[in-house]
């Protein structure tokens, strides 16, 4: 399975969520498939992406927030995996797409090349939903049953170590975040 | 624990004045009646972290989703989350408000406390991250008020120290 596939077979759902992204080719890929005022993509400060959608899940209960995580990312923030269990914001699916490696900057392998296992991390950590999906069918299933649930997902997706050619997009960053803002002032409730 | 209760009441009745709802923490000595109090408060989220670095990315989050937050750690759960500070709230302009309780200045009796006390605000310097010392009550609610109001307007972290003085009642 690639990364930009499984993104598209799933694009579609995304216009009704929230979306935070990692930076890099899970970035750069999204935004190939065409942005969205509800996309934020997190161009640095790795491992805070799941941390980000935390705090907006805990802030807006009545929006489905849709982390794209990594390998790479989420291994440098372990411990948040119990910060997400501990809340379990009801409303976030938290997907990693795991290539075993650090493909933006040469394509090292991270630990899962060896063995080290994230849905199993996850699940020790307290997640009560957690999965591992390795084909395009697995992972569209394993999306929309997430979707559906009202419940913490943290679902990872194998996937190859193939990535876009570059990861600089003409998208500015303080524009992404500006836009993201407002789109999320604009859907805001309105106070009672 | 002689951790002064009344210095608590007014740090924690000035975070509620200035519209903070949401509190990332991780205990420490200093903290531990903010705490409490941020836990029995039905207005207010908090969050518990794994490390302090986590509550960069809560705090993110909530602001771009319309929620004022404050962050309440030790100096040394500071400097375990600068990579944070600079690469998310700096980079993307997140106005966070870090109560850093600080460790390691005169009168610190725990020797692992003080190579922390001696850097925190050289490294406050160094990353541009305006600050003030809370160092006696009447302090706390104007230099929490003004803090918060630059953060906010200059989209950027800025710090408050709790000092000793304020936090500790020798008994």
């Amino acid at each position: 399975m690639k990364r930009r596939d499984a993104m598209e077979a799933v694009y579609g759902e995304l216009d009704r969520c929230v979306v935070v992204t990692i930076m890099g080719a899970v970035a750069a890929e999204l935004q190939s498939l065409g942005h969205r005022p509800n996309f934020f993509y997190l161009q640095h400060a790795m491992g805070l992406a799941s941390s980000m959608g935390l705090g907006i899940a805990l802030a807006r209960p009545e929006l489905k927030v849709v982390v794209f995580d990594g390998d790479g990312s989420i291994l440098m923030n372990l411990g948040g995996l119990t910060t997400l269990a501990r809340y379990r914001p009801r409303n976030l699916i938290h997907v990693v797409f795991d290539n075993e490696s650090l493909l933006s900057v040469g394509g090292f392998p991270t630990a899962t090349s060896t063995g080290s296992d994230i849905a199993g991390m996850a699940a020790a950590a307290g997640i009560a939903r957690t999965s591992t999906v390795r084909t395009l069918e697995e992972f569209r299933s394993a999306f929309a049953d997430a979707m559906t649930t009202d419940d913490l997902t943290t679902m990872v997706a194998k996937v190859e170590a193939v990535g876009p050619s570059g990861y600089v997009t003409d998208l500015s960053l303080l524009e992404n975040r500006y836009q993201f803002q407002r789109y999320l002032r604009e859907t805001r409730p309105s106070s009672p | 624990m002689p951790v002064s209760i009344s210095s608590s009441k007014l740090i924690y009745q000035s975070l509620k004045d200035v519209g903070v709802r949401l509190v990332s923490a991780l205990p420490e000595t200093w903290l531990v009646h903010l705490i409490r109090m941020a836990e029995e408060d039905r207005e207010m989220q908090l969050v518990r972290l794994a490390k302090e670095e986590e509550g960069v990315g809560i705090s993110a989050g909530a602001h771009l989703a319309g929620v004022s937050s404050a962050m309440l750690m030790q100096n040394h759960g500071f400097l375990a989350s600068v990579n944070g500070i600079v690469s998310c709230a700096q980079l993307y302009r997140i106005p966070l408000l870090m109560l850093i309780s600080h460790r390691g200045e005169f009168g610190e009796r725990d020797p692992w406390q003080t190579e922390g006390g001696g850097v925190t605000i050289h490294v406050l310097d160094a990353l541009r991250i305006p600050h003030a010392r809370l160092e006696s009550p009447d302090h706390v609610g104007a230099r929490i008020h003004k803090a918060h109001t630059l953060a906010k307007s200059a989209s950027r972290p800025v710090a408050l120290l709790l000092c000793r003085d304020l936090m500790w009642e020798e008994a």
